[in-house]
């Protein structure tokens, strides 16, 4: 096929991409914000090094894992671009014109957000040596084949194992994304255990401003993610971007409305967190869904989102920054809410879905979507859980992934990284000698 | 009436605050602290230049007992702060001439 470079398009494109890797750093705020002061260094290191990690690990194999030749419905060849030696006309976004490199481009800050959302259900407690590692373990074991099964045309896509029912709608990264990133942490917060103190004494955000302000930059980063996953500048990103404004609006407006009939008080950590769990639940669903779909999703990710983060209480596993509660609960909803309000109505609303994809529940099309969507949902979360489970355990008896319980207490920052965020006292320090 | 005063490693104050309650302590201060001892800091290197870290983080815990409790009080921190490695820290009391409840102002023992 002869590649065609559309500008527009393209500049969106690299746009769009600069916007989703803003969203690391982001997440950086959001999550450092919520640990104690003693340990928000090596949390903003734990999304930083993803960066490095995942983004390296992309270009010489994991694009190709991803989008190279089916093998099996499970992975793609990892030689067929290694080191993302493509051509244009093999690009993932040749259709709308935007080169080969800006489209792995793209897709390649997908991996390093989702690995970097993950280490927030292991604050303040983790080996920073084991975290590198797995982050390249993840990547390559679990969020390849992920990303690979469900828009690389593996068994999650249009002729995978729902072919007979109708083709799943995941327009952003609702299971590659969050369901993937919500049960991996799930799987991590078991296998490290729980920190000192947990469900005993009030472990509290240090920074406020900073979880929100981490809050903003993921919500301004998401348009990227969800307007760009059109792969085109084009009325169906308008969609999706209207769709992020509102579902995240709404989502927060449902939280804070649960959190002050509950507790009575609505908490800026709540906003922040309403905002993040609306942005998860409308990513599947972002140009797949008109304005009334992405309010009433934004409702329920709003509301259960807001109970679930009570359940690591309940059932005493220590997720310690919500992870599950956010993003496995709100990438459930996503993904499973497509199957009420999927619609294709592109003539009002701009919405649109894939070949194979049908109306939801709520616009005529019945309940096959609504199973389509659940089956892909349920495999997702298996995967993600059961294989990133195994990789924590792997980990856990060669490398270890606790750091000493004097270290954590005393702080994971001074232990590991050698640094303290807020310097209160001088500790007396002379310079004895200057390595140069 | 005594106060016993404990300078303690940060990782122990959990289970010397358990070990206080247990022992009948009604009431203590605590507050973060640095200092040295005969372990005398440390070396760090940090962007090239190595420094000496003299002072280290310590927490203090200071609790009020009778004249009678003062030494198990003394034994019980250090039983729970105990972990026999250098820097676990010290504890002595000094003896109190008054103590008074602000709110009720009661004095002596009654305050306690």
């Amino acid at each position: 096929m002869e590649f065609e470079l559309d500008s527009g398009n393209t500049a969106w494109m690299i746009m769009a991409s600069s916007l989703v890797l803003l969203m690391t750093p982001g997440l950086a705020f959001f999550y450092g914000g919520m640990v104690r002061g003693k340990s928000v260094l090596n949390m903003m290191m734990m999304s930083f090094s993803a960066i490095g990690v995942a983004g390296l690990i992309w270009v010489l194999y994991g694009y190709s894992l991803t989008f190279g030749t089916d093998i099996g419905g499970i992975i793609g060849n990892p030689a067929d671009f290694f080191g993302l030696a493509i051509s244009d006309s093999e690009s993932l976004m040749a259709s709308s014109g935007v080169p080969a490199t800006v489209a792995a481009g793209f897709q390649g800050t997908f991996a390093i957000i989702t690995v970097a959302l993950i280490s927030g259900a292991i604050a303040d407690r983790a080996k920073f040596g084991t975290w590198i590692a797995f982050a390249a373990i993840w990547v390559t074991l679990v969020y390849s084949p992920m990303a690979h099964m469900v828009w690389g045309g593996g068994l999650l896509g249009g002729d995978g194992i729902t072919a007979a029912l109708s083709t799943p709608i995941d327009f952003a990264g609702g299971t590659v994304v969050h369901i993937n990133a919500g049960a991996a942490g799930l799987a991590l917060a078991l296998v490290l255990g729980k920190r000192k103190g947990f469900g005993t004494e009030p472990i509290r955000p240090h920074n406020l401003p900073f979880v929100m302000l981490g809050a903003a930059l993921l919500w301004f980063g998401w348009f990227g993610f969800n307007a760009g996953s059109e792969f085109a500048a084009d009325g169906t990103a308008g969609r999706a971007w209207v769709n992020t404004l509102v579902a995240t609006g709404v989502a927060m407006l449902a939280w804070l409305a649960t959190e002050k009939f509950r507790d009575g008080h609505a908490t800026s950590l709540g906003a922040a967190s309403g905002v993040v769990a609306g942005l998860v639940a409308i990513t599947p669903a972002a140009a797949a869904v008109d304005t009334w779909g992405s309010i009433g999703i934004g409702v329920v990710a709003g509301i259960l989102c807001a109970l679930a983060v009570g359940l690591k209480y309940r059932f005493g596993f220590d997720d310690s920054l919500d992870v599950v509660g956010v993003h496995l609960v709100g990438g459930l909803v996503g993904t499973v809410l497509i199957g009420l309000f999927a619609t294709d109505n592109a003539e009002s609303f701009g919405v649109w879905y894939p070949d194979g994809a049908l109306n939801g529940l709520f616009y005529g099309g019945g309940v096959t979507q609504l199973l389509t969507q659940i089956i892909v949902a349920l495999v997702a979360v298996a995967f993600s859980f059961v294989a990133t489970y195994l990789i924590g355990l792997l980990l856990k008896v060669t490398m270890g992934w606790r750091v000493s319980q004097e270290d954590e207490v005393g702080g994971i920052d001074l232990a590991v990284h050698g640094e303290t965020a807020y310097e209160t006292i001088s500790q007396g320090s002379v310079i004895k000698e200057v390595r140069a | 009436m005594k106060l016993v005063t404990g300078v303690i490693q940060p990782h122990r104050l959990d289970d010397v605050k358990s070990a206080l309650e247990a022992a009948g302590v009604r009431g203590m201060t605590v507050s973060e602290a640095s200092g040295y001892g005969r372990q005398k800091g440390h070396t760090e290197v940090y962007r090239g230049a190595e420094y000496t870290v003299d002072l280290v983080p310590k927490v203090r815990i200071e609790v009020l007992v009778a004249d009678e409790d003062a030494p198990s009080i003394v034994d019980v921190v250090v039983g729970a702060a105990q972990t026999g490695k250098i820097g676990d820290g010290k504890v002595w009391t000094v003896p109190v001439d008054d103590v008074a409840r602000v709110r009720t102002g009661e004095h002596g023992a009654a305050a306690l």
